[in-house]
């Protein structure tokens, strides 16, 4: 699940948050906020792709800007917030 | 003591002579904003005093002299001029905190062009938006940004030249031109253009609540409120390590974060990297901070996070805080002082005035909640909305007013004179804001006059996000209204009716929260959509987006006598 996971959420942040034509290339431990790849009022849009592929509700205090630095980092709330449906 | 020392006598013996006297501008001395940033101060002795430090996303640490900015902002003086670009052209700026946004933007000033910084988290229509009413002739990215440059490039006829400024090694398109400002062969002189007080300087663009943005046109003489205000407001002196939070996108970082501190040969601090609150702090720490000027929205977030993160800094270098972008609520005063040992002073301005209009000043005690009073120079008020009279009872509710003729208000909108003349009304210009003046003459916020959203200190204008949401395949009819926020003090909610055949749906409502963001920007992005089998319009036709807001916000509907029947 790990490994698919990874690659889902990667290819949601190239699709959504990259420019294809910046040349910039992400990987499962590229800061995101850190990095200026992802800004903070996009966390929403996250958190909402999150919810609805994984069944995953991240509380809006987990939510930070750190935890959601890195796709490593996201996968592993997602595996704690994660439900069965 | 403070710079102002008495607010009472400064406000009563004020002349703006005075700026023009501590700029020279008295002896006949250069009156362009780019080179009284740089060459002036290396000409007063400063020329290896550290202008900016930069950090970057990486932590990786920059600095620049006084003497490197004057020379690298000649390179880029030089580099415009020989692109063939004329004194009042515009030049977009459209970079991440990087210091060719800030070295590039006085090298802009230098040959005369006008600068157009935009906020580079625009997307591709909030781009078009304002480059095609500015005629922009040039702008000045990186390869991040340019595949959004380059998307509606064959749609903007008058841009000639994309500069990237990291573009070395890339394959770079027609009219496409790589510039690296520290690899140029540096221009020892360059021949500064000669401006008069009125010869424009910046473009920047703001949000309404009708119509497309509007672009407030700004001219050099306005450096003599931005050198005063930061003086007095921001009380910087010469050993300060001063540190503005605000992206030169928005105005605040142009007149805070690059022509105040700079025109004061002041050090100033940069961060690439946005808002994280223990990166913040740590950079306080690290760089000992003296004057930190951010946003309430940031204090919030740090209140968020609690005391015990603030314990692990220490922020004892700071000296004098101030906040600006919307109101500064009274618990985030009393929590600074509580928390951080100084309070956060607030002040008041907005795009069209250039500089600081209202404030908290150093020395002065603070009320807290207040924007605090005018600055010495300028005349405020707030007058009824039907004659536009200054509303004499104490406390009264009315429309914030200034008196024309500071230096730094803007002097049009561009290719908008109408709009600009609608702005004035018996003799005073109206901000566009309600607020009141207690017994002291403090004033206080208390709400936009029209459906502008501001969310985290950024205005943004419901028509450009009805008409990007329209856009969208599946929407039939919208609407955009500021719902309020705890932490942002607004955040975008729209209201959507779906097209025949669209179901309400999770995925829709992603598809359609990410085609703005894309679109417009990260802030323009609604938080939050409420999908209606119809949206109330009046009789004419237009939704009523004051009803939905009173609905959302549990206020007085008020009267709704043109309402559509269903």
């Amino acid at each position: 699940m790990d490994a698919e996971m990874k690659d889902v959420i990667l290819e949601y942040v190239r699709e959504e948050y990259l420019d294809e034509d910046s040349g910039i290339e992400v990987d499962e431990n590229t800061p995101l906020i850190t990095g200026g790849l992802v800004d903070s009022f996009s966390l929403v849009s996250l958190l909402m792709f999150l919810r609805q592929k994984y069944n995953a509700n991240i509380p809006d205090q987990e939510a930070t800007p750190e935890a959601f630095d890195t796709v490593t980092n996201i996968m592993k709330l997602v595996e704690k917030y994660h439900q069965d449906k | 003591m403070s710079n102002i020392g008495s607010y009472g006598e400064r406000y009563r013996d004020f002349d703006w002579s005075r700026a023009e006297e501590e700029l020279s501008w008295d002896d006949g001395g250069m009156i362009n904003i780019g080179y009284l940033c740089s060459d002036r101060n290396c000409e007063l002795g400063l020329a290896d005093k550290t202008a900016l430090i930069w950090e970057s996303f990486s932590g990786q640490e920059k600095r620049y002299s006084f003497n490197d900015i004057r020379i690298y902002s000649n390179n880029f003086a030089k580099f415009f001029r020989d692109l063939g670009i004329e004194p009042g052209e515009r030049i977009c700026i459209f970079l991440d905190k990087i210091p060719a946004l800030y070295i590039g933007l006085l090298g802009v000033l230098k040959m005369g062009a006008i600068a157009q910084p935009l906020f580079s988290a625009f997307g591709e229509d909030a781009l078009f938006t304002r480059l095609e009413d500015a005629g922009t002739e040039a702008i000045l990215t990186s390869r991040k940004h340019i595949g959004k440059v380059r998307r509606i490039r064959d749609k903007l006829k008058a841009l000639e030249h994309v500069v990237v400024v990291d573009g070395e090694g890339m394959e770079l398109s027609d009219g496409e031109v790589a510039f690296d400002f520290e690899k140029a062969e540096a221009v020892e002189r360059f021949d500064v253009y000669q401006v008069s007080p009125e010869t424009p300087s910046l473009l920047h663009y703001t949000s309404g609540t009708t119509g497309k943005p509007k672009g407030a046109l700004h001219v050099h003489h306005s450096i003599l409120g931005q050198y005063m205000t930061t003086k007095w407001v921001l009380d910087l002196l010469a050993e300060d390590l001063y540190w503005c939070t605000a992206d030169p996108g928005w105005v605040t970082g142009t007149s805070y974060g690059i022509i105040g501190p700079w025109s004061l040969g002041i050090t100033q601090l940069v961060l690439e990297m946005g808002f994280i609150p223990a990166r913040w702090y740590q950079a306080i720490e690290k760089y000992k901070v003296t004057v930190f000027y951010t946003a309430p929205t940031a204090i919030r977030m740090l209140m968020k996070e609690g005391e015990e993160l603030v314990k692990k800094y220490d922020l004892s270098s700071l000296r004098h805080t101030a906040s600006v972008g919307e109101p500064l609520n009274a618990e985030a005063v009393i929590w600074s002082e509580e928390v951080m040992g100084i309070p956060f002073h607030d002040n008041y301005w907005q795009t069209e005035t250039g500089c600081i209009v209202i404030a908290n000043y150093p020395g002065m005690k603070i009320r807290p909640g207040s924007m605090g009073k005018p600055f010495p120079g300028i005349t405020a008020t707030v007058v009824d909305p039907t004659e536009y009279k200054p509303i004499e009872k104490v406390g009264s509710v009315g429309l914030m007013a200034l008196k024309p003729g500071w230096p730094s208000m803007f002097r049009t909108y561009w290719n908008n004179q109408e709009t600009y003349d609608s702005k004035f009304k018996n003799g005073w210009y109206i901000c566009g804001d309600r607020a009141s003046i207690d017994e002291d003459g403090y004033f206080w916020f208390v709400g936009r006059d029209d459906d502008v959203i501001n969310t985290a200190g950024h205005l943004v204008g419901p028509f450009e996000i009805e008409s990007a949401l329209l856009e969208h395949p599946a929407v039939a009819e919208s609407a955009a209204i500021g719902k309020p926020d705890p932490v942002n003090m607004e955040v975008v909610k729209a209201f959507i009716a779906l097209k025949p055949g669209h179901e309400p749906s999770d995925e829709l409502k992603l598809s359609i929260i990410n085609f703005v963001r894309k679109k417009l920007s990260p802030l323009a992005m609604p938080q939050e959509i409420e999908f209606r089998e119809s949206l109330p319009k009046t009789r004419s036709g237009k939704i009523m987006r004051r009803l939905l807001k009173a609905q959302e916000t549990g206020e007085e509907i008020g009267d709704i006598s043109t309402l559509e029947d269903d």
